[in-house]
């Protein structure tokens, strides 16, 4: 099978000696909405940096449809499209000269640029803008310029880096709609974000980054359907063995700790608490344990 | 191919669109240079080099535009577009790492030719010049664009603040230009400078341009060429090398 994305075992260490990426393997199919979380500092720009060849990475792997982007680094830049977290244009260039500029470097001539032009600009809104230097233009307009940007060459797999930071909920429902499209078009989308409202509504995997290793990789309906399950911890006044409540309906025991009892319960707890009840327990505290997307995220990068 | 014609697009529609900060000083300048040490001071001074001093100086007033300009049309232009991140444009891209680089310096030699160009005119304004060797004038031109455009992209990739823009041409350009025997034979100097004045690229460069002008010959105009064509390829090496394997751009 060839991944869009398909990352293995890279390293990267500065010149400073910061461990940015540890090891890092991961593998994005075709048409995915990915996403890449972590904290400030975990490395996931580093990651797209060297993806993106912006950044030069220690040793690994990386291929891009199943170009190895050492070795056929230009037919591999042709299929990327990326939104940096930062603004990066010359700000004194209007939007048009800064697409079709950047479509040129991708060998794209001024005709066929400026036809694609005229697509984007009114895909983002951004037509009557055309002419308008970008130094001109409100942050959450840059931002589109930048998405804008990075769809002129029509790449394969777009790579997103905090697109919506500092964007107001409109113009973020916007691109989220946008993105939405053009995934379902099959262009591969991979995004990293700190608005896990965002990831959830967006992609259907998800990879977590911590201090340069992928500490979570899964998909994000499995941990959705994860967090609706219910989590408790129940203290009783004395030590409890773990078989004698292992057969109550809907609830599963995940662990026994002396006096303490870990459970994940389908619907309610209640089977449980009758069941200590009944078996003359005198029950101490009730613990909700319960996890969204952003529990796990804050679980898992905790040191 | 198209990359790299985007590119050079690009840097010549940024001359052009400034106009007021990449013509008209080096218009003004040269004017002012023409009326005072030519018309004023000129005839004071007499001879020199055995031709009357606006003659001597014309060439090396055009040559000193062509090197500033070229110099600072890429120093700034890198400096910027690393300052506000847009060169990561260019590095994302499927752009030859050459065509980077040639982009850059062409940008510097049309603004040098340019503007070289235009004092070239103001001095036809003031003399009456008959270029005796006009394909060798333009060579010159071409390799002192390319040399100095190579120096400023060299500068612009390590600069990490606008001080270090202004270090290479505040202690070594001015200093090189202006001993370079731009406004003086360097047959007036004592031993000691005269001598120093041998390792000064900028009064090969000079002497070259003069002798395309005059015919006046000082050095081997194919020796220095062939000097100077060395000291270019050996920038450029220089430029790549940073370009792609230092941090100067590339984390």
């Amino acid at each position: 099978m060839t991944y869009a994305l398909e990352i293995k075992n890279l390293k990267k260490v500065y010149q400073d000696g910061t461990v940015a990426l540890d090891g890092v393997t991961l593998s994005v199919e075709q048409g995915e909405f990915f996403s890449l979380l972590g904290l400030n500092g975990a490395g996931k720009t580093t990651l797209i940096g060297i993806v993106t060849d912006l950044v030069r990475k220690t040793s690994g792997d990386i291929h891009l449809l199943g170009l190895d982007i050492d070795r056929q680094r230009s037919e591999a830049k042709h299929l990327i499209g990326l939104v940096p977290q930062e603004f990066n244009f010359n700000v004194f260039n209007t939007v048009e000269e800064v697409l079709v500029n950047y479509a040129g470097y991708f060998g794209i001539s001024v005709k066929r640029s400026k036809a694609r032009v005229d697509d984007i600009l009114s895909r983002l809104k951004l037509n009557n803008k055309r002419e308008t230097q970008v130094r001109f233009l409100s942050g959450g307009m840059k931002r589109r310029v930048m998405i804008a940007r990075a769809l002129i060459h029509d790449p394969k797999v777009l790579i997103l880096d905090e697109p919506t930071a500092g964007v107001d909920v409109d113009l973020r429902r916007d691109i989220w709609d946008l993105l939405r499209l053009i995934n379902k078009d099959g262009m591969t989308i991979i995004l990293t974000s700190h608005y896990m409202e965002e990831v959830e509504a967006l992609c259907k995997r998800v990879a977590i980054l911590h201090k340069g290793t992928i500490v979570r990789e899964g998909q994000i309906s499995d941990i959705q359907k994860d967090a609706q399950r219910a989590r408790y911890t129940v203290t009783v006044d004395r030590a409890v063995s773990k078989n004698e409540f292992s057969g109550i309906t809907g609830v599963k025991i995940d662990a026994v700790e002396n006096q303490s009892i870990h459970v994940t319960v389908e619907q309610s707890i209640h089977p449980l608490i009758e069941a200590l009840f009944k078996n003359g327990y005198q029950i101490g505290n009730v613990y909700n344990r319960s996890n969204r997307l952003e529990k796990y995220f804050l679980a898992d990068v905790k040191d | 191919m198209i990359g790299l014609l985007t590119l050079i697009r690009r840097e010549v529609k940024r001359i052009m669109r400034l106009w007021q900060q990449t013509v008209l000083p080096p218009a003004i300048t040269s004017t002012l240079y023409f009326l005072i040490f030519g018309k004023i001071i000129g005839p004071r001074v007499g001879s020199m080099g055995g031709l009357e001093f606006i003659y001597f100086i014309a060439p090396g007033l055009i040559l000193m535009t062509v090197i500033v300009q070229s110099y600072q049309n890429v120093c700034s232009v890198v400096y910027l577009d690393k300052f506000q991140k847009s060169i990561e444009e260019l590095l994302v891209s499927p752009l030859k790492y050459s065509h980077i680089l040639i982009g850059y310096i062409t940008g510097g030699l049309i603004r040098g030719f340019l503007t070289g160009f235009v004092v070239f005119l103001v001095a036809e304004y003031f003399l009456d010049i008959k270029i005796a060797h006009p394909f060798y004038m333009v060579y010159v031109m071409i390799i002192t664009s390319v040399l100095f455009s190579l120096i400023g992209l060299i500068n612009g990739l390590w600069a990490n603040s606008f001080d270090h823009t202004v270090f290479i041409p505040t202690f070594v350009l001015t200093p090189l230009i202006y001993l370079g025997g731009v406004f003086y034979s360097i047959s007036i100097l004592p031993p000691i400078w005269r001598d120093l004045s041998y390792i000064n690229p900028v009064f090969y460069l000079v002497s070259l341009f003069r002798y395309s002008f005059y015919d006046i010959q000082i050095i081997d105009p194919y020796i220095a060429l062939m000097v100077l064509v060395t000291i270019v390829m050996m920038l450029y090496v220089w430029a790549y090398t940073i370009l792609v394997k230092t941090n100067c751009v590339r984390k």
